[in-house]
């Protein structure tokens, strides 16, 4: 028997060794990749961690690593289910304990299971454009970043930009707010009823049960409604019946302003011609005309790297939105590096402190390749958020057209609100909330 | 020869009617409690507790209450997930509305609450049997995650119905490691497993088996088919309703409604079908197959895959390692029906024998 082991253990020693000499090689930046491949939204995670990698190693392969750290990760698999998405967090947690880029699960639920983890491990949580909105309040929430924007921010922001189509006065007017009738969609009634009340136009909810692929009854009401638009908040096969509906009752499709979950290419080109004139809300545009999306397919999949394996998602919504938040967070790495010494990897503390001090200009996104990819941001203690800004973009039936400037939702009707719910949460958790006048 | 009862006499009624009345199964359970409570905490690591130990038992505690139902009083449900949500949702409640609430308190409450609920949710078990009944069960999975996404009341007004459980504070003392998560997890899991076995062989086990096995020849022998078909319902519900309870407040520490889904009412079920139906230790067994499994051919995968210079992304991984745990499955159905706890069955008959079998 143990004849016969030998060579298993001699290969399993030399794999070791060659493991453990490549980990010690350079000075290496550990990204814990909480992500999903598989599972009912796999093709999405698919497009969003394929840009992700794909920077990292463009940031590899163009530069050698932010000043010579090369970036790193070890990819789990959650299958967007909140008690694997902990065990995954789990398992990696140990790697990240000496470097760790910021965790990016793409899911509102391991967010939430996270949130009380990651704060007491010391690990920065990212939730771009989902998870607890409320932890734009960063003195409760020190180590959790809803950075770009949120979806009270967004909602307020497409009432602005309704508002400023009709000269800005929507007394009078009638939206309709068709949303996904669980957590995520009724996340953004709270800032949408505050908008109504402020700008004085009829808000009418019309919730839509999951997955939403017969809305017949709810457009039945839309019609007789007669609203002048109708905010909608869907996710996935919602999205493609709701303009196929709509196109069905006549309700014209320019009138109907979408969430950034939306927006994609998977939403609308399934409705064909019934997503024409649609317009979605997005904290990044999609495309290739980027010149760093560009770069990437040059460098990373010229030098065979590339990870999609279907590289017709290469300039997707989604994938470029995956490539913004690599951007945001190797930015957020040279950050911390001129705090915390060039050329040394960051642990979550570090990590933390630079997420918070963040400053992208436009300058600088233009410097990286990525003018117009992502609005410009700046974050603090108590505004981990660092923008609030979307972009409108209308579906031509062949791609997306930006169609307004970065908009800015109302920062201070939207939040106040997110305070009183983070003081809330501060107390039911026993948390003293830390002085941001204090924090440097 | 090590595992034979020959020559231990009960010379009292109190020693005849033990939980355990083989010598060597009450020093299996004494080691296996001492490992549990002394060994664990000393050997495995934060991750161990956190992702493998803790849901384990919750999921385990889950399966114990299914099994009360569907393993010992024959009715089939489908609503295991549900009862955990009323039971997480309950827990959640009591801590907020009521000043100075024991959290184990708490957690009763709300087993209590799944309790009422799981009665409410069993008067159709009444008129109608077998896949029928499932479907019945099947409206308390919707109907109950519905409710909870419905009345923001129950979720305190949060604006995504995600709600965020307090902090477990026990005797004054604030539980924070995984380490005291555990061991408080363990202790009411081993208390209420000690006690599901002590029940299902009471009157009310008996009675529950004898419904199972033909409920009208039950009745003709004089038991009383609602009391005990609801009681099964209340005990199961409770069970479900605490480690809903644990789940929300030991494990993930948030929970939303729609996680509490029909996916997990059915891997709930799976659990007692791979482990056994109508067998405590085979709940705890099935837990750790359905649970365990997974997470160890995700570790156990790349790594072979590495030593045989394999390319393997983590979705290849992930669609390995789902195809090798549905064909474990099958494997384990088809050589065993009836379960890993027979398996165990067979083994101990076994080591009687051993070492001269006949």
């Amino acid at each position: 028997m143990i004849k016969n082991f030998k060579p298993v253990l001699a290969a399993a020693a030399v794999s070791l060794t060659m493991l453990s000499q490549g980990a010690f090689a350079a000075e290496e930046q550990f990204f814990p990749l909480i992500d999903y491949r598989v599972g009912p939204y796999g093709s999405n995670g698919q497009a969003f961690y394929g840009g992700f990698i794909d920077y990292l190693n463009y940031v590899n392969l163009k530069e050698k690593g932010v000043n010579g750290v090369q970036m790193t990760w070890e990819e789990c698999e959650t299958e967007y289910n909140n008690a694997k998405g902990v065990e995954c967090y789990e398992r990696l947690k140990s790697k990240a304990a000496k470097s760790a880029g910021p965790i990016h699960t793409m899911s509102t639920g391991i967010s939430y299971a996270l949130i009380d983890k990651s704060a007491q491990d010391k690990l920065p949580l990212a939730m771009m454009g989902y998870g607890r909105t409320d932890a734009v309040d960063g003195s409760v929430f020190p180590y959790a970043f809803p950075l770009v924007t949120t979806y009270q921010m967004q909602a307020s922001a497409i009432v602005k930009f309704i508002k400023d189509k009709n000269a800005g006065n929507l007394a009078g007017k009638k939206i309709v707010y068709l949303y996904h009738d669980s957590a995520y969609g009724k996340e953004a009634i709270i800032a949408m009823e505050a908008e109504a009340s402020l700008n004085k136009f009829t808000l009418v909810q019309i919730p839509v049960a999951h997955p939403g692929n017969e809305q017949g009854a709810q457009w039945l009401k839309i019609r007789q409604e007669k609203p002048d638009f109708v905010v909608f908040w869907g996710w996935g096969v919602m999205n493609q019946t709701a303009l196929k509906a709509a196109q069905k009752v006549g309700f014209p499709r320019d009138k109907m302003i979408g969430s950034w979950w939306t927006g994609s290419e998977e939403d609308v080109v399934p409705a064909g011609d019934a997503a024409k004139g649609y317009m979605a809300a997005t904290w990044n545009v999609a495309g290739k005309q980027v010149p760093v999306i560009a770069d990437i397919e040059k460098v990373v999949y010229g030098a065979g790297k590339g990870n999609l394996q279907d590289t017709g998602k290469i300039g997707t919504v989604l994938y470029n939105r995956g490539v913004s938040a690599a951007v945001l967070s190797v930015e957020a790495i040279r950050k911390g590096q001129e705090k915390y010494g060039k050329g040394k990897a960051l642990n979550g503390e570090q990590m933390r402190w630079a997420l918070e001090n963040l400053n992208i200009t436009e300058a600088r996104l233009k410097q990286v390749g990525a003018t117009n990819l992502l609005p410009e941001i700046k974050t603090s203690c108590d505004n981990h958020e660092g923008s609030g800004k979307v972009k409108i973009q209308q579906w031509d039936g062949a791609k997306w057209v930006p169609v307004s400037d970065w908009i800015e939702g109302n920062k201070a009707l939207i939040h106040p609100l997110f305070q009183a719910s983070a003081k809330q949460y501060a107390k039911e958790k026993g948390i003293t909330p830390r002085d941001c006048s204090k924090e440097k | 020869m090590l595992y034979r009862e020959a020559g231990q006499f009960k010379t009292t009624y109190a020693a005849d009617q033990q939980l355990f009345p083989i010598r060597q199964d009450r020093i299996g359970v004494i080691v296996l409690l001492a490992v549990a409570f002394l060994g664990v905490p000393l050997l495995a690591s934060e991750y161990w507790f956190s992702a493998i130990l803790i849901p384990f038992l919750i999921f385990a505690l889950a399966a114990l209450g299914l099994n009360i139902l569907t393993g010992y009083a024959g009715q089939l449900s489908l609503g295991s997930a549900a009862f955990m949500a009323v039971g997480a949702y309950a827990a959640y409640n009591f801590q907020l509305r009521i000043e100075g609430m024991p959290i184990l308190v708490s957690f009763m409450c709300g087993g209590l609450t799944a309790a009422g609920v799981g009665i409410l949710f069993g008067l159709p078990s009444l008129r109608i049997k077998g896949f029928y009944l499932a479907v019945a069960t099947l409206a308390a999975q919707f109907f109950i995650v519905w409710c909870l996404t419905k009345f923001p009341w129950l979720s305190n007004n949060s604006s995504s119905g995600v709600i965020s459980t307090q902090r477990l504070v026990l005797f004054g003392h604030e539980l924070t490691t995984p380490v005291e998560k555990y061991l408080l997890v363990l202790s009411i899991v081993v208390f209420m497993a000690l006690a599901a076995k002590n029940m299902v062989r009471s009157t009310t086990g008996r009675a529950w088996m004898a419904v199972r096995d033909m409920d009208v020849a039950a009745s003709v022998i004089g038991i009383r088919l609602m009391p005990t078909k609801l009681l099964a319902f209340a005990v199961s519900s409770f069970y479900c309703g605490v480690a809903g309870a644990l789940y929300a407040f030991c494990y993930l520490g948030s929970v939303e409604p729609d996680g509490f889904s029909l996916e997990m009412s059915f891997k709930i079920l799976f659990m007692i079908i791979i482990g056994g139906v109508g067998s405590i230790m085979g709940s705890f067994l099935g837990a750790a197959f359905i649970l365990l499994l997974p997470i160890f051919l995700d570790v156990a995968l790349p790594f072979l895959a590495g030593l045989f210079g394999l390319p393997f992304s983590s979705a290849t991984v992930s669609h390995i390692q789902i195809t090798v745990f549905g064909a474990l499955i099958m494997f384990f159905l088809i050589v065993e029906p009836h379960g890993l706890a027979r398996l165990w069955q067979i083994t101990k008959e076994k080591l009687r024998l051993w070492p001269f079998p006949h």
